[in-house]
């Protein structure tokens, strides 16, 4: 193959999201993260002789949701074991859906319009979690492990992506819409860096222009979008240079190694895996009638991509490309709603967006507790002229570090008020009184001496003038 | 060896109730009965003693109280060790579980107990009810009450055997391919496999988990159809249990058959030893005598039913029994160096019996890659064959008559070597497993060596009521034990 070939990645992801349900995917155990080891356990998530599934019903609510959110057929579906052996799984077989989904069919649309093919979203229960207890903490070199069922019969949902996925930018993007999908539904916290949504990445390259797939490899221990995207980079790269020297790709899975920035072959432990994968018959098909699909349907909130609109309309006009990166910010957060009550209440909505975009986004916890009266309140006061552009920061840090309060009063009580135009004038006038040679370089045309005299004045109001009015006295002056 | 006769449950309990006898001494007595005579039979792994005397206690103290016992009042019952008794040894006859200990009951076993049943004790059985003759267990053969040469067939033989000795007058079994039906036949009592969701299976050590159901041994026809009862209904901790609440079958057992249409089963008859194959035409003829209208009938799908259930319940059991690993609890077998697999695989090794390690090898491979559609759809396929001719048979009649087993209670030894033998004891109980439907095996007479014949009663599902009634029929008419000698 000649080394002047242009080449194009060929991306599939497959993303596992646990479900935030009060109990286990087929027993009443409770469904924490964090707790100690092995109290979330009974006879049934451990795997003891005996004991039986029985599916929790908010589990599928959840799954159904996801799988409506993904425009995806909710179908007549069933449980099959898929058999290996393996310490952190209490029966060693995993119930999963495998010939037969609940949801299938479905996509979903990348904010530049793109649209990913989603194969299937499928329900599946967690393993527990294995600690290797050793050393060096690798494997290899373990002493012992500890096993931690906690996790045991979580329930999860497996999404699975059509190889659509042609660029690093589009899969993280792809990650990154899902994630804010997932969380939009209800069903999942989102958060990747407590496992609650887990991502592996089928990875191959084919010269531009062919029809064929190439042999792929899937990437695990992806833990963050960060990871996602230099793994990808890493792996394609990696089958590129093997392509390009004459070698052949083998299928088989890989290992993120997040430090070393590279991956590495998992092949051994994949070696012999025959699933054996049968119907479980311990449960029963799982069919959700038409009217439970109508009720998942009908009861789905807005999705990101619609609030990203609403912002969009409120804003008026096509927004510049630092609002856009603001407004998925600020939907990704869930603050969307405290923009649309500030511009409700006649706030500038470019202001309520970009005061939301960084001052809320900053301490995006407490933000989401923020009354939206408050934030409309504060910088209503910002628009009115009555607080300056910084002053406005401070009184959101304010209300965010003290959970709310009325604006009016920490403005007041931080000694913000507003200075009176003519009392602003004198102060300007004082300045330049101050410096009488920089004021006349200024007047010839050096506007470099503007910012000089604005933090002058600044300095001399501590803190207290509006930037854009003493602008304007400046110019006025300067005639 | 002639058994101590027994009282009945029916008539126990009634005893209980009203204050004639306290369970206590009933307890006391079946305990006493067990630890002088059961060193010939080893019908039990272990005893209940404890346990049995304070739920004794509990229902004197109800009947004191004037408060409903229930009505299995005081009546002790032969628990086969498959079923989960909270803190007490569960092994299934296998080395893997010899010291596990369920925290947990099965619902059975507290169903039992609120009705006022006792478990009296854990009963011997084919390791993980694989197999036809309790020759399968790690912890040594139960023989034959009748003739302790003989196997008390399996896997289900403790409980049998307990009944049948007069230790208990109920026991509990589970059945997955006739493992209670048959030795109820080849011990001479009745044995009782329910409607596949009609008992909870939670607690029930799985084996092949959608053919496992768990039903009643009994001395008498009533007594089992009492027991059934008990068990019967919804259990929301088992997915596969039926949301219907069951009609009783007791207020109809003694109705008779008048009108009842019986079709004798050729296919369940045809091939049996030439005196069982006597005396299920002869309870034929009595039932016709009775008011049924019985006609023969030939379903030969159940042919295939041998075949379809050998690759079906152990590709299920290769599933269930994975978990027996070393990691959690039960066997663990320590190897040198820090490698689970090795363990796993010295573990299982040690733990499992050839029978067991014989059908997960046989369950693995019909489940593998490449041979799934050969084997396991395959037999899918032919299960689903044997439901539409149990339909198109039950479109002609009430229930189906056959044999339970192809002959009387064989030798000890005489088929270990010989696993094809051994399965084939099986060939006329499997096809009510594949369906799951209900049937029960009543004892009716005896063969040519003087040992019991069971006559085999299958019904549709749900149709535990007309089934029994034609059992208690059978029964009545049943030639008395005079040929035995």
């Amino acid at each position: 193959m000649s080394t002047d070939t242009d080449w194009e990645m060929v991306i599939g992801l497959e993303v596992h999201s646990e479900l935030q349900t009060a109990t286990k995917l087929f027993c009443g155990c409770r469904n924490a993260f964090g707790d100690e080891p092995n109290v979330n356990i009974c006879p049934t998530c451990v795997g003891l002789p005996g004991s039986l599934p029985v599916i929790n019903e908010q589990a599928v609510e959840f799954a159904m949701r996801i799988g409506a959110a993904l425009h995806c057929d909710i179908r007549p579906s069933e449980f099959s074991r898929k058999n290996y052996f393996y310490p952190d799984q209490a029966k060693d077989y995993q119930i999963s859906q495998y010939d037969l989904p609940l949801n299938a069919n479905g996509w979903l649309e990348l904010p530049d319009g793109f649209r990913v093919g989603v194969t299937r979203a499928h329900m599946e229960e967690d393993t527990g979690k294995l600690t290797h207890i050793g050393a060096s903490g690798r494997i290899n070199a373990a002493l012992h492990a500890l096993v931690d069922y906690n996790r045991s019969g979580v329930p999860l949902v497996e999404i699975v992506s059509e190889p659509d996925i042609r660029t690093v930018a589009q899969a993280r993007a792809y990650a990154s819409e899902l994630r804010g999908i997932l969380v939009a539904t209800g069903a999942s916290d989102g958060r990747m860096e407590e496992g609650s949504m887990r991502v592996d990445a089928n990875v191959s390259v084919r010269p531009v222009g062919t029809g064929a797939f190439g042999t792929r490899c899937e990437i695990k221990n992806l833990n963050s979008l960060r990871s996602l995207g230099r793994a990808i980079e890493y792996e394609a790269a990696r089958q590129i240079a093997l392509l390009e020297s004459g070698g052949t790709v083998i299928q088989e899975t890989r290992h993120w190694d997040e430090s070393a920035g590279r991956t590495d072959s998992m092949r051994s432990k994949e070696e012999a895996n025959d699933y054996r994968y049968f119907p479980e018959p311990d449960l029963v098909p799982l069919a959700p009638d038409a009217a439970w699909q109508e009720r998942v349907r009908a009861g789905l909130g807005a999705m990101p991509a619609d609030r990203r609109a609403v912002l969009v309309s409120v804003l008026g006009g096509s927004p510049s490309s630092a609002q856009t990166d603001q407004i998925h910010a600020v939907v990704d957060l869930g603050l969307d709603g405290l923009v649309n009550a500030a511009a409700d209440a006649g706030v500038p909505a470019g202001l309520a967006l970009a005061r939301a975009a960084n001052e809320l986004a900053a301490q995006s916890e407490a933000a989401l507790q923020l009354d939206a009266k408050a934030f409309a309140a504060a910088l209503a006061m910002e628009s009115g002229g009555q607080l300056s552009a910084t002053q406005s920061k401070a009184v959101l840090g304010a209300l965010l570090e003290r959970g709310g309060g009325d604006p009016a009063a920490v403005a007041k009580e931080m000694g913000f008020e507003a200075l009176a135009a003519d009392t602003l004038g004198s102060v300007v006038d004082e300045v330049i009184a101050a410096h009488p040679d920089e004021w006349a370089r200024f007047v010839e045309g050096d506007d470099k001496l503007r910012g000089f005299f604005t933090g002058a004045v600044m300095k001399a109001t501590s803190g207290k003038a509006d930037g854009s009015k003493v602008a304007a006295e400046l110019s006025r002056r300067r005639g | 060896m002639t058994p101590p006769p027994t009282a009945t449950a029916v008539t126990l309990a009634a005893g209980v109730r009203a204050g004639e006898r306290s369970a206590r001494e009933v307890v006391d007595a079946a305990l006493a009965t067990v630890d002088a005579g059961d060193g010939d039979y080893h019908a039990f792994l272990c005893l209940l003693a404890d346990e049995a005397r304070a739920e004794a206690d509990a229902v004197d103290a109800a009947v004191a109280a004037g408060k409903d016992p229930g009505p299995l009042a005081g009546v002790p019952v032969a628990l086969k060790d498959n079923l989960c008794t909270r803190g007490a040894l569960t092994t299934c006859g296998s080395k893997i579980l010899e010291n596990w200990h369920p925290p947990y009951n099965a619902t059975v076993v507290e169903t039992l107990r609120r009705a006022g049943g006792i478990g009296l004790g854990k009963t011997n059985m084919d390791e993980f009810a694989m197999g036809s003759s309790t020759e399968n267990s790690a912890f040594g053969a139960t023989r034959n009450p009748r003739d302790i040469t003989k196997v008390p067939g399996g896997s289900s033989g403790g409980s049998a055997a307990a009944v049948a000795a007069g230790f208990t007058p109920l026991g509990l079994g589970s059945d997955t391919g006739g493992s209670i039906r048959q030795p109820a036949a080849l011990c001479g009592v009745v044995g009782m496999k329910p409607t596949y969701g009609r008992v909870s299976r939670y607690g029930l050590v799985a084996f092949a988990s959608s053919l496992d159901q768990i039903g009643p041994f009994a001395t008498t026809v009533e007594d089992a159809a009492l027991l059934f009862d008990v068990l019967a209904g919804h259990d929301p901790l088992d997915s596969t249990s039926l949301p219907s609440v069951p009609e009783p079958t007791m207020p109809t057992v003694h109705d008779g058959v008048e009108g009842i249409r019986v079709g004798l089963c050729r296919d369940l008859v045809d091939g049996c030893a030439p005196d069982v194959v006597a005396r299920v035409r002869e309870a034929a003829d009595a039932l016709a005598g009775a008011g049924a209208k019985v006609e023969e009938v030939s379903v030969p799908e159940f042919g295939y039913g041998l075949s379809a259930y050998y690759l079906i319940a152990p590709a299920e059991a290769s599933s269930n029994l994975a978990r027996y690993d070393g990691v959690r609890y039960g066997l663990r077998v320590d190897v040198d160096g820090d490698d689970v697999a090795a363990m796993n695989t010295a573990t299982r090794t040690a733990g499992f019996g050839a029978e067991v390690k014989r059908r997960i090898m046989l369950g693995t491979y019909a489940l593998s890659a490449g041979y799934y559609d050969a084997y396991y759809a395959q037999a899918q396929r032919v299960r689903t064959l044997v439901m539409q001719a149990f339909d198109r048979a039950y479109a002609s009649f009430d229930v189906l008559l056959g044999a339970t087993a192809p002959t009387t209670a064989f030798d000890v030894g005489s088929k270990v070597d010989d696993p094809m033998a051994m399965y084939m004891n099986d060939v006329c109980t499997i096809p009510s497993n594949l369906s799951g439907h209900p049937a029960v095996s009543v004892p009716f007479g005896t063969g040519a060596d003087g040992l019991p014949v069971g006559v085999q009663v299958l019904a549709p599902a749900l149709q535990e009521a007309p089934m029994f009634r034609v059992a208690r029929v059978v029964e009545s008419l049943a030639p008395t034990s005079e040929v035995a000698s």
